[in-house]
């Protein structure tokens, strides 16, 4: 097989860690090349991951059909209550709708799904062709708000109008518009909402408890688990923690800004980074020594049970080596630390939506040899996996097949998975996951490991 | 509370360029490229990736906010290019989307303006254009579109030979391969478009390959247009949106449509006309599997007589499934599609003469929440369809029997096999102990024995 080149107009995205002091200026931010095959989605895929788990709200996607069909219940956002979010709605837009306009049924639309479901509110998410059609989404939301008596609110999405990142914006607006509507009486002064958790496998309920327990008040989610009032009445909290590093970063510095709310960067997986979180919102509520004293009792409660279940994990996987390309960059950093605990060295470590900061830590926490990348695709991601000789590929639904292919051991860390990777009974899962895909005997057949293909 | 009709509810289809890009998938050497947004070559990766287990590369040419205002050409070259350089392929099979083709770019001009000057050491590889607008019809629409523009690109005219056209519609690999099997032991030489029985349904690689091994090849294609005859398996495909449809207009090549071959008698045509094709016998082996099959419906035709069950899927496969069921017993009582041929009643009538009189529904254009409204009045004993109705099945507890595409519930969809005598074989099985478990499941008194 010929030699893998990286693409003339991709070769400042990727980056490898040597001795000599090279100049770090890895670019990233940027729309994906035309014919690279990117991992990345859309701007209607980044309004719709943030937007999605709002349970007891409607999901309208406004436009032809797959951008709704291709998102239909595709990921593991759980409800304890309302489940309104894993229904897929479009207007189906049709040839005529595209010639004389969608607007009439748009509105349509709107006004007999919230009759036929009820909601708290309805998100109308614009795709691809709204714009170019001339269809005034904001002047019908306006008009089925007033009719529906619900907040209905319009999410500009439209797919080429940027990255992912831009989709993040787009919700976080939506968002914003009914942040500060409801009551925040009887919020006690020690309290947070949790943005950036989308209670994938009931992560956010983990969580949640943890925080519970230490004496703080969830005031809301966003958006896992996520319910309209709570959002509504969330400018009432004093504290906002944010994990992901894109996604909601935008709301809480619109919360700041607008409500004097200050926020954490926080990320839950892996033993020091989830202590992290804990150990910073007590810090954050310094008057309160007991909040101090509860996360401190509650960590270490949690290590001292954890820790010994993890030594078996460490001493199996000890020397392993792990590529990881997750969506956002900063839980890059958790992953890499959540390995080393289990004695995985990291080799490869990439990002959809990274930032220039992100990449430099990136760079800062990795050993020599490791290849940094952004928005990479499938043909660079197996020529690093292989010239690294990963064990192990942390990923998403796309990166799975990539794995399993070249005979490599693989962890889904995106949006579908079914067993909570977060907290501290997160860390386990994480690594029984871990071990069960590396040590699996089904390897010794990959044309890798001297199999014959 | 009052049903939503404007909106469409958990949709029984997805969009026209899934269709092209997977029938893209089944030519040699060919990659799959998307004119439009990267989501929408993402989503539908993810989507193909949740059936067939497989890397899907698709290329996007990566619209972005000038590319919408001064037109496409730009990102469509350059794309490519990039794809050219990358992955080296034979063939680009470009479908259009609902983005593009809003803002007008006319695909087959900038392809003419278009030199490729990548990797000058190879040739430049052959564009093929499908134009898939996803407001217009639903994803079975860019599967055969893409095959018709394929065919409109590369066949060519000439004394005819000894040689068949197979066009088997959406089917599994499995079925695929199956197919070839069945021609090969007629001795038959032929070209099945599309194959993507080994591109999407591999072995293991010991490093990346940008295009798997497998798919029809580009010079095969190219001899459709001698062939002696062409068999579709579609009954509600016009001819002018055809592949056979075309080799028949432009080259004289007979076209014979059939239903796809699921249950006994439409096998039994197939087969027939195989016969007459090939002027040979049908081989035992087959003669064995349709015998087996019919002992089979003997033994099993107690379980599954006066069931009733309702089917939806593609309209092809669901008139297919619906002749089958007639077959053994089973009272299709509602055949659902999302698709809307306006043919599909029709077809169906002509298979199944008693069709109103067995108050048998027919319905196309329909979603999810219209066919479990249905479920609810018409309290069917079975679901047969794809992953799509699990929920429906769970919440009013009725058996489900998954087919078809996609497949994402369940592992070894693109190894599910329909067609042929033993394809029926597999599905007669599965339809019976689907019917048993569930007996055996809710009886108090939890038999042993059949």
């Amino acid at each position: 097989m010929d030699k893998l080149e990286i693409l003339e107009g991709r070769k400042q995205q990727v980056y490898e860690k040597t001795k000599e002091a090279e100049a770090f200026d890895i670019k990233c931010e940027t729309t994906s090349l035309s014919g690279s095959v990117s991992q990345r989605a859309c701007v209607f895929c980044g309004s719709r991951v943030v937007l999605y788990p709002v349970a007891d709200a409607l999901h309208l996607v406004h436009g032809p059909i797959g951008c709704a069909a291709y998102t239909w219940d595709i990921r593991g956002a759980l409800s304890s209550g309302p489940e309104l979010h894993r229904l897929s709605f479009s207007t189906d837009l049709k040839e005529m709708d595209v010639i004389y306009g969608g607007e009439k049924k748009l509105l349509a639309s709107i006004i007999e799904l919230v009759d036929q479901y009820s909601p708290k509110a309805a998100f109308i998410y614009s795709t691809c062709i709204i714009g170019l059609i001339g269809d005034d989404i904001d002047a019908v939301c306006k008009k089925a708000a007033k009719e529906t008596g619900i907040p209905v609110l319009p999410v500009h999405s439209e797919g080429f109008k940027g990255t992912k990142k831009d989709g993040y914006k787009a919700a976080c607006d939506a968002l914003m518009k009914i942040v500060g509507t409801g009551s925040i009486e009887g919020i006690s002064k020690y309290s947070i909402n949790i943005l950036g958790e989308f209670n994938l496998a009931g992560e956010a309920w983990i969580i949640k408890d943890y925080y519970e327990q230490m004496g703080i008040e969830v005031v809301s989610t966003m958006t896992g688990d996520g319910r309209i009032d709570d959002i509504c009445r969330s400018h009432g909290a004093s504290l906002n923690i944010v994990q992901c590093s894109g996604s909601m970063i935008r709301q809480a510095k619109m919360m700041e800004e607008k409500y004097g709310i200050p926020y954490l960067r926080v990320s839950y997986f892996g033993i020091e980074d989830m202590s992290k979180a804990l150990y910073d919102v007590a810090k954050h509520f310094s008057d309160n020594p007991a909040i101090l004293d509860a996360a401190k009792k509650l960590v270490s409660r949690e290590v001292s049970e954890l820790y010994p279940q993890l030594l078996k994990f460490r001493n199996a996987l000890s020397g392993k080596k792990a590529a990881i390309y997750v969506g956002g960059a900063f839980k890059a950093f958790s992953l890499i630390k959540a390995l080393a605990s289990i004695g995985v060295d990291v080799v490869m470590a990439g990002s959809q939506t990274g930032n220039s900061d992100d990449y430099a830590g990136l760079k800062e926490m990795c050993d020599e040899g490791t290849v940094i990348v952004d928005d990479s695709n499938p043909v660079e991601l197996s020529k690093f996996i292989l010239e690294k000789e990963a064990d192990l590929l942390i990923g998403g639904v796309k990166e799975r097949p990539i794995a399993y292919k070249l005979g490599v051991g693989f962890c889904d860390h995106n949006h579908e998975r079914k067993i909570p990777l977060a907290g501290f009974v997160g860390m386990l899962n994480f690594a029984k996951e871990v071990y069960q895909s590396v040590m699996s005997p089904v390897w010794q057949f990959a044309p890798r490991k001297g199999g014959f293909s | 509370m009052k049903t939503a009709k404007t909106a469409t509810q958990n949709a029984c289809k997805l969009c026209n360029p899934l269709g092209a890009c997977l029938a893209f998938k089944g030519i040699e050497r060919c990659v799959p490229f998307l004119h439009g947004s990267q989501g929408c070559a993402t989503y539908i990766r993810r989507y193909f990736i949740g059936h067939f287990k497989e890397p899907v590369d698709i290329a996007s040419s990566n619209f972005n906010e000038d590319t919408a205002v001064f037109g496409g050409s730009h990102n469509l070259k350059l794309g490519l290019q990039n794809v050219t350089r990358q992955y080296k392929p034979e063939i680009i099979g470009i479908a259009t989307t609902c983005l593009s083709e809003t803002i007008g770019d006319d695909v087959d001009m900038i392809l003419r303006g278009y030199t490729c000057t990548a990797g000058m050491d190879q040739p430049s590889p052959l564009m093929i254009h499908a134009s898939t607008p996803s407001y217009h019809g639903s994803h079975i629409d860019g599967f055969h579109a893409a095959m018709r523009a394929t065919v409109e690109k590369l066949a060519e005219g000439g004394p005819k030979q000894n040689l068949l056209n197979l066009f088997p519609n959406m089917v599994s690999p499995s079925d695929l391969r199956h197919m070839k099997e069945i021609l090969k032991d007629f001795n038959i030489p032929y070209v099945m478009l599309p194959d993507y029985s080994e591109t999407l349904d591999g072995g293991p690689w010991e490093e990346y390959h940008r295009i798997p091994k497998g798919g029809t090849p580009l010079n095969a294609i190219c001899k459709t247009g001698r062939a002696a005859g062409s068999i579709e398996f579609t009954s509600i495909l016009p001819a002018e949106k055809s592949p056979a449809g075309y080799l028949d207009e432009k080259f004289g090549v007979p076209r014979y449509q059939r239903c796809l071959p699921i249950g006994i008698r439409q096998n039994d045509e197939l087969f027939a006309l195989l016969e007459k094709l090939s002027e040979a016998p049908m081989p035992e082996k087959y003669a064995d599997e349709r015998r087996r099959l019919v002992d089979a419906y003997a033994d099993g035709h107690k379980y599954v007589f006066g069931k009733k069950a309702i089917v939806y899927g593609e309209e092809d496969l669901v008139i297919a499934i619906t002749g089958f069921l007639r077959e053994i017993g089973i009272i299709p009582v509602l055949c659902a599609s999302g698709g809307k041929s306006r043919l599909m009643k029709k077809r169906l009538a002509e298979l199944v003469p008693d069709l109103d009189g067995l108050g048998i529904k027919v319905r196309d254009g329909v979603d999810f929440v219209d066919i479990e409204e249905e479920v609810k009045t018409l309290k069917p004993d079975l679901l047969i369809g794809n992953s799509k109705g699990f929920t429906m099945s769970r919440k009013n507890s009725i058996p489900f029997i998954r087919i078809g595409f996609p497949i994402h519930d369940r592992f070894g969809g693109q190894r599910l096999h329909h067609l042929g005598y033993r394809g029926t074989q597999e599905l007669f099985d599965r339809i019976v102990n689907t019917i048993i478990e569930y007996r055996q499941n809710s009886s108090p008194v939890g038999y042993t024995y059949m």
